[in-house]
């Protein structure tokens, strides 16, 4: 229905979803699901295709990407520094048990430093950040889309996905690799506090195997994830958002299907990305 | 069905609104083969049930939703199969107030009058110095200047109401669209608010299509005018040739089973028509 601008509008905007219940008797209510499956496919790609192209064109609202900086990053800065420095303790314990019965205690810092950069520090920073802001995007789009703001701000001759799409997407994507190196690096800190205290290593032979072992290809791996992981977040939060509809219970409903997309979405793209990379 | 159209004689009226066999369906019809032409100056009430499509028949006449066929006319352009950024330029000319208020949460109330302002200033439209004349008019227009720097969120649903209606006439548009401007209110307040439409258009005059389901407010928007010297409402003089026209439309399932006058309408014999007119 409608042009290609309209039928995002129709779909995002105002369609909802038949789901099982199916008017036209004709149609199984199988073929009902799978035709909702990728119409709600196809109008993802849509709004992240046109995310993507607002970056590129103005008008730039650079003071809503700043605002949405300051809340994800700063925002979730504490609870990332936290779990980061955490996660960093409790796999070192883990496997100096394992690395003492071959008697390689010394080789926990390089281990601790693979896991964390290549792994544990992308997705777990991109974990928290979908349960902080993917949620906390979807709802705030959410309640705006169920209060007509949405309605009001196309009336009113402001693009929704220019507007607040775009600026969540920048934002995301500058500050997700950020809080990603900052909880790599408290977790080595708090691998460290474990072989320090507990393994009796000295500094140096901790960190300086731990560097040695990195080579381009994690760093690559490293801020590669993020990024998209980042893309995630941002797109699946505003995409469920921007398709609330039926009133606040709606708002609970986008919310929670955004946290939960956007987990899953990591986890198999950090699959899939690793084996990419493991081969290189 | 039309009761009366626009007279035969001298050049026909500017018309600001055009539906032509409008037809939508979500997962059921919800506009069935609408026709109408709303001309300048003239006011529109619609009634009808919960449900009947009245909201969205507002959104397709500014292109929020596209139409699955038919033909949508708005201020003399054909809006059917625009693309966004043009129904941009023809949505500039039109005032809304949404039924679930569409204020902007992060905005303050100020800021939220001065907005379509701006967008028009983007334009090149309304110079800068003179937005905060115009915001703080249209909000003394309702009554409200005292809450410039207030969030929506701080004020009652009716001052929220006053607030959308200063929003959407801000600009001074040819046609404000009202979608349930008195719902959810006390008597007072909605007689309030139908008083501060009736002067918009009686001051600016502007064609306003209004949504409710008071037939009161139709009344109220018939049969009285807005006395500039007096300062208040006044009975109208009934004569069609000098005042504005209000026709009333009664939507059924996506219908519009009833367009005509106030006369007409409470001469009807359609029982679903006649459980909207009070007497
Ligand atoms: N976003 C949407 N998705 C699917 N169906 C919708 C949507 N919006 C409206 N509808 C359907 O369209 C029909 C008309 O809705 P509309 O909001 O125009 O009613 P209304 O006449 O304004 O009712 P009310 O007086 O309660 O405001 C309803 O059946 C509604 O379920
Ligand atoms: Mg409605």
């Amino acid at each position: 229905m409608g042009g290609a601008y309209g039928s995002l509008y129709d779909s995002i905007g105002i369609h909802e979803y038949g789901g099982l219940e199916t008017a036209r008797g004709e149609i199984s209510p199988v073929n009902e699901f799978l035709r909702a499956w990728i119409s709600e496919w196809q109008d993802f790609w849509f709004l992240a295709g046109r995310a993507f192209a607002n970056i590129f064109r103005a008008p730039h609202y650079w003071d809503d990407v700043a605002l949405q900086m300051e809340a994800i990053g700063v925002g979730s800065l504490p609870i990332v520094m936290l779990t980061g420095f955490f996660s960093g303790f409790v796999i070192t314990m883990q496997m100096s048990r394992a690395l003492n019965t071959y008697g390689a205690v010394g080789q926990v810092g390089p281990i601790v430093m693979i896991t964390l950069v290549r792994e544990l520090g992308p997705v777990l920073t991109a974990l928290l950040v979908a349960g902080r802001n993917a949620s906390g995007i979807a709802s705030e789009l959410g309640s705006m889309k169920v209060s007509e703001q949405i309605d009001a701000m196309r009336a009113l001759g402001t693009d929704p996905i220019q507007k607040l799409v775009t600026p969540r997407l920048i934002a995301t994507c500058v500050m997700l690799p950020q809080l990603t190196v900052v909880a790599d690096f408290l977790g080595m800190v708090g691998g460290f506090a474990i072989s320090y205290f507990s393994l009796r290593l000295t500094p140096s032979q901790y960190w300086t195997p731990a560097y040695q072992i990195l080579e381009l290809n994690d760093f690559v791996q490293g801020l590669l994830k993020p990024f998209i992981f980042a893309m995630v977040v941002a797109l699946v939060g505003c995409f469920y958002g921007l398709k609330t509809s039926g009133g606040t219970q709606g708002v609970g409903r986008a919310t929670t299907q955004a946290v939960v997309v956007a987990s899953v979405w990591i986890f198999v793209l950090t699959a899939f990305i690793t084996r990419i990379f493991v081969n290189l | 069905m039309s009761a009366e159209r626009a007279s035969a004689d001298g050049p026909a009226e500017a018309t600001v609104l055009e539906f032509e066999g409008v037809e939508l369906s979500f997962d059921h019809k919800v506009l069935d083969g609408v026709n109408f032409r709303m001309g300048a100056g003239e006011t529109r009430v619609i009634l009808g049930a919960a449900g009947s499509g009245k909201s969205v028949l507002l959104k397709v006449a500014i292109g929020l939703v596209p139409v699955d066929s038919g033909r949508v006319a708005l201020l003399g352009e054909d809006i059917t199969g625009l693309e966004e950024k043009d129904l941009f330029a023809v949505r500039a000319n039109v005032g809304v107030l949404f039924q679930e208020g569409g204020l902007f949460d992060s905005l303050t109330v100020g800021d939220n009058v001065a907005y379509p302002l701006e967008n028009q200033q983007a334009r090149g439209l309304a110079p800068a110095e003179e937005v905060l004349r115009r915001v703080t008019e249209a909000l003394r227009f309702v009554e409200l200047e005292h809450t410039l720097e207030q969030y929506p969120a701080e004020l009652s649903g009716g001052m929220r109401r006053r607030v959308g209606i200063a929003r959407a006439v801000v600009t001074e548009p040819p046609l404000v669209l009202y979608d349930s401007p008195t719902a959810g209110l006390d008597p007072i307040t909605a007689n309030l608010i139908m008083a501060l439409i009736a002067k918009e258009r009686d001051t600016k005059g502007a064609a306003s299509l209004i949504v409710t389901h008071r037939y009161q407010d139709g009344q109220l928007m018939a049969d009285f005018r807005y006395n500039s010297e007096q300062g208040e409402l006044v009975r109208a003089s009934g004569d069609p040739s000098k005042e504005p026209r209000t026709i009333f439309m009664v939507m059924r399932d996506g219908q519009i089973v009833f367009e005509g006058d106030k006369t007409a309408l409470e001469k009807s014999a359609d029982p679903y028509v006649r459980k909207f007119v009070r007497r």
